[in-house]
């Protein structure tokens, strides 16, 4: 019976979040030029009047406890060409336990400098609303650890969390690669200390020259690089101590049909960590977002 | 309040943003067609503000026989949407095939591309390797985006 409840419960949502990403495809596709980051961000933002909608999974392995796999919609859009805001929609399926949707995030990032500089600093801020069930990791901070997922979803989901998280992002364009460092600082408000992550990435496409010829299996279509991330403690035990890191090659495959797609196998660096995170994505940009939005509103075009 | 109508609050917001900055996006007396944004007084004023060191820089595809097509389809997956396929302009942004771009050296082009106008909209292009934003500047000076005399005629009283 729980299984039963378990799959239709998944399947649902897999159908909405399906639904999610065929809309986009009924409107102009833009081949999209996407880092393959899952948790790190790099300065490049969304441009000005396009939405980006992405749909994000991560299995997860977990010692004492059933195996997750967590998933979340994004609807990134370009406000200003600095200035980049992001609608976030979580849920997970705990296996032998439930699934259960776990809250939403608003985060936006705005470049701070006019041109391109050695290093490119832009600022972040989110505000979460979710509850204790949620698993995206799709950042890690203070001492969070494999054992903080062991509760079954049922008592875990009774949590509520209302959470702002700031980010410093620096990141380099150079010679074709990327380098990003992201260093973050996370606050529940309901009068917790502030809690310290980071995420490191670096990433280079397999060429860097454009064919003259469209084409799908071009390497300068292939993306690859590797993430690491970790928590830093809190504001009264700020350190390693008590704290989880992850080391994640990752792949992105940019399609001439304006679909992106992910993958990022992840391993746990010691013994807080999950074994294994296996993170895959799909996303595709919608050129001239504003524009279907006046219509949508009765402007005329 | 329940987590449905607060994922729905903040839902409205973010399309409320998009709304808003769609209003801004087409605004103004030069949004009306794409001649008329041409008429800018600072339309091309970024061009002028390129470092010596950048203008002075030779395209290093010069020679390379598929730049120009390889910077045409990179033109139509990222430049087209606002300056136009045919790089005439549109409301969202100005024409490519003025005197002003033609007489830019490769090097502005390429400055410009890297760092955008990101405070009037036009984003850096620097997440595209360096290759591909020569292979651009290559399309942008080639004759398929030669300057339309009858722009500026054609927009006179």
């Amino acid at each position: 019976m729980l299984y039963k409840e378990l799959s239709l419960n998944h399947v649902r949502i897999s159908l909405v979040a399906a639904l999610v990403l065929i809309f986009p495809g009924l409107y102009c596709p833009l081949q999209a030029q996407e880092n393959p980051y899952f948790v790190t961000y790099d300065h490049n933002l969304e441009e000005p009047g396009n939405l980006e909608v992405e749909y994000f999974s991560t299995f997860g392995t977990q010692r004492a406890g059933n195996n997750f796999h967590s998933y979340w919609t994004e609807f990134e859009y370009g406000v200003k060409a600095w200035w980049t805001t992001e609608f976030y929609l979580d849920a997970q399926t705990t296996f032998h336990d439930s699934t259960v949707y776990t809250g939403f995030k608003w985060e936006n990032r705005v470049r701070v400098l006019k041109h391109e500089h050695w290093i490119n600093p832009v600022l972040y801020a989110e505000f979460e609303d979710t509850n204790g069930a949620d698993k995206t990791l799709k950042e890690i901070v203070g001492h969070d650890t494999e054992a903080g997922f062991a509760d079954a979803n049922g008592e875990a989901r009774r949590e509520h969390k209302h959470e702002i998280e700031l980010k410093l992002i620096l990141s380099s364009n150079t010679r074709g690669w990327n380098f990003s460092e992201n260093i973050i600082a996370e606050k529940n408000l309901s009068n917790e200390p502030w809690e310290f992550g980071y995420a490191l990435a670096a990433s280079r496409p397999l060429a860097l020259k454009a064919s003259a010829n469209r084409c799908t299996f071009c390497r300068q279509n292939f993306i690859l690089g590797a993430e690491l991330y970790g928590g830093l403690g809190d504001r009264h035990s700020f350190g390693l101590q008590d704290t989880s890191h992850y080391l994640a090659p990752v792949a992105g495959w940019n399609l001439p049909s304006g679909w992106t797609l992910r993958l990022s196998p992840g391993f746990g660096l010691n013994g807080n960590s999950h074994r294994f995170l296996l993170r895959w994505g799909v996303s595709r940009e919608i050129s001239g977002f504003d524009q279907l939005v006046r219509r949508l509103f009765g402007a005329k075009s | 309040m329940k987590p449905a109508v607060r994922a729905l609050l903040a839902c409205a917001m973010f399309l409320a943003i998009s709304q808003l900055s769609a209003n801004n996006n087409v605004a103004g007396p030069y949004a009306c067609n794409a001649l008329q944004f041409h008429l800018g007084a600072d339309t091309y004023a970024e061009l002028r503000k390129a470092p010596e060191k950048a203008v002075n820089r030779a395209n290093p595809l010069e020679n390379d026989g598929e730049a120009v097509a390889a910077g045409k389809l990179l033109f139509s997956d990222h430049c087209a949407e606002c300056h136009g396929d045919d790089a005439k302009g549109s409301r969202k942004a100005p024409s490519l095939r003025v005197p002003e771009v033609r007489n830019a050296t490769p090097g502005t082009l390429f400055w410009l591309l890297t760092n955008g106008v990101v405070r009037k909209k036009m984003p850096a292009w620097s997440k595209l390797p360096e290759p591909q934003r020569w292979q651009l500047v290559r399309f942008l000076k080639s004759p398929e985006t030669a300057p339309v005399a009858s722009v500026d005629n054609a927009s006179k009283p």
